[in-house]
């Protein structure tokens, strides 16, 4: 396709956008390494224009596992540190041959986070993601929130560091804290992604020996795929759902409910409905804290964005109470299989989840306005509602 | 430019060119090539609805009877995209109402169709007669009756795997007495009671159904009657499930599907009493595909339906049917040329089934026509890919899932780098990909040299570095859709490879390591491309630019920005400062 002759023209231009001078190279190894321990490395040349650029792989398919973990999570590490920083990490010790950091304009990213909002704004971001993530879905282990931190000091020193850093850093009590205390100046501090990172997350399951935990959209199946063994107690028409999960469960061991019940649920103020798997919970109270951990997070930062959207300090989140009794500023309310708006917890619990369609959290000030199936003064029309 | 023929002796030979790529050859010969054949397009598929507008698309193509269109990306299947991301289907319908009163059909896939839309559907397009929409949201029995009052050549309504609300069941009786056109129905989606008389008068009053999916609401004790009154059925979707067997039912259930004898499509099944099955033996030699992904059926009962299948080209399957069973379905089916199995038990921590990498590599051995696999298992190895790959290097379609993310070779605890570069390697017509288990950047450098006719790719939890991301953007040159999630690709690799972007309908990044900058700077230079940023912690300049987006979807596109955007996301575009830093 044209694709190739473009990208010759159009790359170049973005190149010298981003690199403006200076040359990227990352480090480079010598042949297929067979079995030697070094690090793997990628060289990436990007010339100026006109010349032709290539790429050279030596990526080390030595197979990692039989090293030290920690080594690969080093090289992991250095990997990332080079291609934001721009170090060569050569194991020969030869020249480093790039120009670490003093000269060029961009900094990369570590000292931005410094001057802007400091360490303690990162944290507290990446700890609000993970309250995001950890109450959307089961929280998979993730490492503590490391930012590399560049130094005058040669790589090799800093791979040295990365080393110590990463024995730290990497112990099962901080799986949740943020970044370690023992960051100082010289300590190197992993830049983490917003979710854990998978590389990490892999090595920490192998280090802890942990069953992986539950991730969003994660065996990639589709929603009514999950509902497959419980769909009966879900779909309320069917009078006979009482005996399709005795035929299922005398025929085979396969357990029905333990697959998920997926509801959604859409909160005023907040754009992005999420979704809640109801056989996690077995009362109305744990539904409740479920949703208040679920949307917690996101009020606060929507809150925050809509008060200027700079994010200096974490907005402070308010918990989100008496969802249930009226008495707070959101009601949980659930649509039935009949359309109709209920609130939630008037019926015994198993009778709620076999007729629950979605639910909804609204403001309790503008729940009168709106039309529900019953109230909760009436008991009577709410029973008629659930034939 | 000479004399040339005269235009209606053009359009009649064009008129048997029905393949978009070949019409779009043939715009491209000349300008009055182009005009003439732009007057008599009659089809129109739009991969991406957002790569081009209404009025685009209206202006270019005046005279369409057909369309079809796809919304959200493919990881809003598993819940990646969030609700309200977009793909409204009104705005598409709207326009087409002014431009295309003799619009016949729309197929729409992962769209938003709201009521307003359905009702403008039946209303506008006097002559309508193919509705599906599959994977869409957004609409009620309430639109459905609408249609099904005003669409009096309504041929096709398809609902496969839509989200309805279902308000109730009462839709149907909306067809009118007169209406006889329907030809295949799907509402498997739906699960409110319908009447079944109207079902059943439907049924009865249309000759040419030959295709007819119902929902598992409809009982058992209704599906004699059903079938008898539809013999002609090709396809059929239905549950087999009732409180008792009666040996009544039974027999006449044994009979009406024996009457059933051009039955080649059966679907559903689900909550199957087993005892039922053999009802179905007559037909299951005539039987070309089977979707029993529905259906909690066990081995043994799987082994003897399916071992009678000796016709089958198509199986969706359950892991219920364990290693024994596909075997058995290796022996019995050699015209097999798909197969899907699914995983009973997708959360489960330990495997409930006997389901190994050794039924698909039998499966791959015995089924010489086999061209496409989905298999969700939960181990792998290299030999075993390898095996497979050698086995069937006429395979199209390979999708892999090993249920634990970085799964090794369960052998010899390697990445699973050198099977699937086997599968690319030798599966030279490979079309489609997707990869699972341990992978480093050795499997992206494989694909990157052997995947030339790769076009859809989907990657979750593979790699290491962004020479990974490379060698596939750089290899893959027919590349068209590139999906990733949770990866260590940042912003080298994207902003190396800008170009190949404009060549591509789409790519998803989600949970990897691509900066706002790398978005913004991408945004800047490539104005062909919408560059879509998912952040739900708001705006893109409230995060430091350096600072990984939560999602990205870019794609291609002659329309600009979207101006339907909800609030949780951004086109990063010219208007984006680059903070400085």
């Amino acid at each position: 396709m044209e694709g190739c002759s473009r990208k010759d023209e159009v790359c170049p231009q973005l190149l010298d956008l981003i690199s403006k001078d200076r040359e990227w190279v990352l480090k480079s190894g010598e042949g297929r390494s067979h079995g030697s321990p070094e690090e793997k490395k990628l060289e990436l040349r990007l010339g100026p224009p006109g010349e032709d650029w290539t790429i050279k792989d030596n990526t080390n398919n030595n197979n990692c596992r039989e090293r030290d973990e920690s080594l690969r999570y080093l090289r992991y590490l250095s990997s990332m540190a080079s291609m934001t920083h721009n170090c060569s990490n050569n194991n020969n010790n030869s020249n480093i041959i790039n120009n670490t950091t003093t000269s060029c304009g961009k900094r990369g990213f570590l000292e931005t986070v410094e001057r802007n909002t400091g360490e303690e704004g990162y944290q507290v971001k990446t700890q609000q993601q993970q309250q995001q993530t950890k109450a959307s879905f089961l929280q998979f282990q993730s490492s503590p929130p490391v930012i590399t931190k560049e130094s005058s000091q040669p790589c090799c020193t800093k791979v040295v560091d990365l080393q110590n850093t990463e024995k730290k850093a990497f112990s099962p009590a901080s799986a949740n804290t943020a970044v370690p205390n023992s960051s100082q100046k010289s300590a190197l501090i992993l830049y983490r992604p917003l979710t854990s990172s998978p590389f990490v997350s892999h090595m920490y399951q192998k280090k802890q020996k942990i069953c992986p935990t539950a991730v969003v959209g994660w065996p990639p199946i589709r929603s009514f795929r999950k509902n497959l063994a419980s769909s009966s107690s879900s779909k309320p028409a069917n009078e006979s759902q009482d005996v399709v999960p005795n035929k299922i469960a005398s025929e085979k061991p396969v357990e029905v409910g333990k697959k998920g019940l997926f509801v959604k649920i859409n909160m005023d103020g907040v754009p992005i409905g999420r979704k809640v798997d109801l056989t996690a919970y077995d009362s109305y109270e744990k539904l409740s804290s479920a949703v208040d951990e679920l949307f917690r997070g996101l009020l606060a930062a929507q809150r925050d964005s809509s008060a200027g959207g700079i994010q200096t300090k974490q907005e402070e989140e308010k918990t989100i109470t008496g969802l249930l009794d009226g008495s707070g500023e959101y009601t949980l309310v659930y649509e039935d299989n009949e359309g109709d708006r209920v609130l939630v917890g008037d019926v015994p619990w198993h009778m709620f989840v076999n007729t629950v369609k979605r639910l909804r959290v609204l403001k309790s000030s503008e729940l009168s306005a709106l039309c529900l199936g019953s109230s909760k003064q009436e008991k009577a029309p709410l029973d008629s509602a659930l034939k | 430019m000479g004399y040339s023929f005269p235009e209606e002796v053009l359009e009649h030979v064009l008129s048997f060119i029905d393949s978009d790529s070949d019409r779009n050859s043939v715009s491209l010969v000349c300008k009055s090539w182009h005009d003439i054949e732009r007057w008599c397009r009659r089809r129109l598929f739009v991969g991406n609805c957002y790569a081009v507008s209404p009025a685009i698309a209206i202006r270019r193509f005046p005279e369409l009877r057909s369309v079809s269109l796809k919304g959200k990306p493919h990881f809003a299947d598993f819940n990646l995209v969030p609700h309200e991301w977009g793909g409204y289907a009104y705005p598409w319908i709207a326009a087409f109402a002014k431009a295309y009163p003799w619009l016949e059909e729309l197929r729409l896939k992962r769209m938003v169709v709201s009521d307003e839309a359905l009702e403008l559907i039946a209303k506008k397009f006097k002559n309508f007669r193919v509705l599906v929409m599959y994977s869409c949201e957004g609409f009620s029995t309430d639109g459905l009756a609408t249609i099904a009052a005003n669409c009096r050549n309504l041929k096709e309504l398809d609902l496969s795997e839509s989200e309805v609300d279902d308000v109730s069941g009462n839709w149907l009786s909306q067809f009118p007495d007169s209406y006889t056109s329907l030809e295949s129905l799907n509402i498997t989606s739906l699960s409110s009671e319908i009447r079944f008389t109207a079902l059943e008068r439907l049924v009865g009053r249309c000759p040419n159904l030959k295709t007819l999916k119902l929902s598992h609401s409809v009982p058992l004790d209704l599906l004699p009657n059903l079938l008898q009154k539809a013999p002609q059925l090709v396809e059929l979707g239905s549950g087999l499930h009732t409180k008792e067997v009666h040996p009544d039912l039974y027999s006449k259930l044994a009979g009406a599907f024996s009457g059933c004898k051009g039955l080649k499509r059966l679907c559903g099944l689900r909550d199957v009493v087993p005892s039922y099955l053999p009802t179905l033996y007559p037909i299951c030699f005539g039987l070309t595909s089977l979707n029993l992904s529905d259906a909690p059926i066990q081995c043994p009962e799987l082994i003897k339906l399916v071992s009678q299948c000796q016709n089958l080209q198509r199986l969706w399957v359950l892991d219920y049917i364990e290693d024994t069973g596909l075997i058995a379905l290796a022996e019995s089916c050699k015209d097999l040329r798909e197969l899907r199995v699914f995983p009973s038990d997708p959360f489960g921590q330990e495997p409930n089934v006997s389901l190994t990498e050794q039924g698909l590599v039998s499966v791959s051995a015995g089924c010489p026509k086999l061209h496409s696999v989905l298999y969700f298992c939960r181990r792998m190895s290299n030999v075993a890919l390898s095996t497979i790959a050698r086995n069937r290097p006429n395979l199209t379609r390979f999708r892999l899932c090993i249920i634990e993310r970085f799964r090794p070779d369960y052998i010899t605890q390697e990445p699973l780098d050198v099977g699937f570069g086997a599968i690319v390697e030798h599966c030279k017509d490979l079309k489609r990909l997707s990869l699972s288990g341990l992978l480093t950047d050795r499997v992206f450098e494989y694909i990157g040299s052997h995947g030339k006719k790769l076009e859809m790719l989907s990657l979750a939890f593979a790699g290491d570095s962004d020479l990974g991301l490379h060698h596939v953007l750089s290899g893959c040159k027919s590349l068209r859709k590139l999906e990733i999630r949770d990866c260590p690709f940042g912003d080298k690799a994207l902003l190396a490879n800008a170009a190949k972007l404009e060549t591509m309908r789409s790519l998803w990044m989600s949970a990897c390591q691509v900066s706002y900058r790398a978005c913004k700077l991408l945004g800047q230079k490539m104005p062909r491309l919408n560059v879509e940023v998912i952040a739900e912690q708001g705006h893109p300049d409230s995060s430091p630019d350096e600072y990984p987006v939560e999602k990205l979807y870019i794609y291609r596109t002659v329309s600009g920005p979207r101006s339907d955007m909800p609030s949780f996301v951004w086109t990063m575009d010219k208007n984006s400062a680059l903070r400085s830093s």
